[in-house]
């Protein structure tokens, strides 16, 4: 076990370097091949060059290797990896000089709050669909999941954000806003078309289940398929053999083992989750990291998207090592010594 | 257009023609089985209903991309304010939109550049990211641990906030850009399970046999092992046209891909989200035709892989 966690956590290393350097040379030759990021803030006017070259710097697009096509910019990589990882983490400026750093911390709370949501909702009503679809293999139940997991699966996340703000916050909302007896929390805080700083979290509630959703679906086909290959396996026919009873057989015995690569997903999808609360953020308006990001992207201030995006990269690359290690401790096959 | 309509019988036309693995049964020695699995392959998807209909579906849209001028005659440009979002009546099926262009033809229009940047990005994760993970699971030792760390490292960079930055930054947001962001982020996926079945094949009996006759490295590679290995890719790069189809539009929609000018579907729900109350079909047209294509390539590909694996029969 202890050596298993020092290894994993020996590769770690090399692979944060190597994603971190990914991230940069991609905005490196994206700089290289297509200009001053800093022209696009200020649109169709020309900037005097002194106030262009000023803003240059200050962004930290001065260097020269940023202008020489095809250059990986090991200088400048290494620049950012020390300000990155010291002791005052350094991960870029704003055009007004606020640090990525506070920006981001401003906006994790919420965050963290609609990934929560998600990751419960996602948990609770995927494992519990799977289940049943699972004992039931080709009955009704099973059937319904399977399609309605393949239609959530194909039902872009923007998409379904949209329908689900317009049909539900707006216009089903208006219904219960209308009714005097429905308390506020419900008709203005949990049916709201978008965030509602009155109500930080009864509105986060249905911003959350929309980004759960997609996940969702594969939570409930990954459980489906364990529980139905598990239920065949040797020791459940032997566990049914010697008499336990049904409960005992299922609950202990067969769920147990298969919510293990169950667990795994929901871990590793914490990445693809931190990527899907952009566009949700986006749509229903919440002021967290991933609206940050969209409007950053918008208006073209790539400094505070490429810091960021580091930082949500650094994350996940966390977030993965940890299931990693929690997968070793869950499953006892699994010790690569 | 030829690469997107020889892409589109590449998708349900490899088992139907059946004339990648065939010439090369003979010295595989499975002549009957090799044959077989693709006949049976093709006599299953004709049979299968929902294949039937997402080819169907998927063949619509793709002439829609290549042939727009098959489906409107209207120009999607010609635009006068005074038609802004008129509803749908017989002549124009899909009413107006809020500049008072034809919407019927800028969604037919808009379909091309999303199968374009889906056709593209899959076409170069298929060769390049299939092409290193067929080097790496053949020669394995450092070829295969320099290839599988990379994948790792791509792999572990989320596609949609590489794809954000990326494009943020280039600022140059076109079909190319796009798909190359896309198959940049996401080729180690198809290298993986490229690399996985070449493992798992390279030793087999009838390649030792091949080897042992005297067949070199690139003989056995492209003729003994890859046309097994072919099956789960092509069930693979199925699903992602799909995924990539919603990726750029999902782009689109967060204001990092194609820009209002282009046509595409992404452009006219995010143009349009906010009439959704007044004139819910604005949205309910570009939305219902994304998400017909995705669901239609996603369930092609469910059905090749029971149509593939022997295991499923």
């Amino acid at each position: 076990m202890g050596r298993y966690v020092i290894r994993r956590l020996l590769q770690f290393i090399p692979t944060v370097l190597g994603t971190m350097f990914l991230l940069h040379y991609i905005t490196s030759l994206a700089i290289q091949f297509s200009g001053n990021p800093v022209r696009a803030i200020f649109g169709d006017r020309t900037p005097p060059p002194a106030l262009l070259a000023a803003v240059t710097e200050r962004l930290g697009y001065g260097d020269p290797c940023l202008d020489q096509k095809g250059n990986p910019c090991f200088g400048l990589f290494l620049d950012r990896m020390q300000k990155i990882f010291s002791l005052n983490p350094d991960f870029g400026v704003n055009l007004r000089l606020r640090p990525v750093t506070e920006l981001v911390s401003d906006a994790l709370p919420y965050t963290l709050k609609l990934l929560v949501i998600a990751i419960l909702f996602q948990s609770i009503v995927g494992i519990a669909a799977g289940v049943w679809a699972g004992l039931r293999s080709g009955s009704f139940a099973d059937n319904l999941v399977k399609i309605s997991t393949v239609f959530l699966i194909s039902v872009p996340i923007f998409v379904l954000g949209l329908v689900v703000r317009e049909f539900v916050g707006v216009k089903f909302g208006n219904v219960l806003r209308g009714q005097e007896w429905i308390p506020e929390v419900i008709s203005r805080g949990v049916f709201s078309p978008g965030f509602k700083p009155d109500y930080p979290l009864a509105s986060l509630i249905i911003p959350g289940m929309v980004l759960g959703a997609v996940s969702l679906a594969t939570t409930a086909r990954l459980t489906r398929t364990s529980i139905m290959e598990n239920l065949r396996a040797d020791y459940v026919r032997t566990a049914r053999a010697k008499g336990l009873a049904n409960k005992r057989v299922i609950g202990v015995h067969t769920l147990r083992n298969s919510l293990i690569p169950v667990i795994t997903f929901i871990g590793v999808d914490i990445g693809s989750s931190m990527a899907g609360a952009v566009v949700t953020e986006t749509i229903f308006n919440v002021p967290g990291i991933g609206r940050l990001v969209t409007l950053a992207a918008r208006t073209g201030e790539s400094s505070v998207v490429i810091g960021v995006v580091t930082m949500l990269v650094l994350v996940v690359l966390i977030a993965n090592l940890l299931v990693d290690i929690l997968y070793a401790v869950l499953d006892p096959r699994i010790r690569y010594e | 257009m030829s690469d997107l309509t020889s892409a589109g019988t590449a998708i349900g036309g490899a088992p139907v023609g059946g004339d990648g693995p065939a010439p090369e049964t003979p010295e595989t020695g499975g002549k009957d089985h090799n044959a077989s699995l693709w006949a049976d392959a093709r006599r299953q998807l004709v049979r299968d209903p929902v294949f039937m209909l997402s080819f169907l579906y998927v063949l619509v849209v793709g002439s829609m991309a290549a042939f727009p001028s098959l489906w409107t005659s209207q120009d999607p440009r010609a635009c006068s304010t005074d038609r802004s979002r008129i509803p749908p009546s017989g002549d124009h099926p899909f009413g107006f939109d809020i500049l008072g262009c034809d919407y019927y033809s800028h969604a037919i229009y808009g379909a091309r550049p999303s199968m374009i940047i889906a056709i593209m990005a899959t076409g170069a994760m298929v060769l390049i990211g299939g092409g290193l993970g067929l080097l790496a699971g053949y020669y394995g030792g450092w070829v295969d641990t320099i290839i599988s760390r990379v994948m790792d490292i791509f792999l572990s960079l989320p596609f949609l906030l590489g794809a954000i930055v990326f494009l943020t930054v280039i600022k140059r947001q076109n079909p190319y850009t796009i798909a190359m962001v896309l198959f940049l982020l996401t080729w180690p996926v198809i290298a993986r399970i490229i690399r996985g079945s070449v493992i798992s094949g390279k030793d087999l009996d009838y390649v030792q046999a091949a080897r042992a006759v005297g067949a070199g490295n690139g003989r056995l590679m492209f003729r003994h092992i890859l046309p097994n290995a072919i099956a789960p890719m092509l069930v693979y790069a199925t699903i992602v046209l799909g995924a990539f189809v919603a990726a750029e539009a999902t782009l689109t929609f967060l204001g990092v891909g194609l820009q209002p000018p282009a046509q595409s579907w992404g452009i006219m729900i995010s143009v349009h989200q906010v009439y959704f109350l007044e004139d819910p079909w604005l949205l309910l047209f570009p939305c219902g035709l994304l998400v017909g294509t995705v669901l239609s390539f996603i369930l092609m590909g469910d059905a090749l892989r029971d149509a593939l694996d022997p295991k499923f029969r």
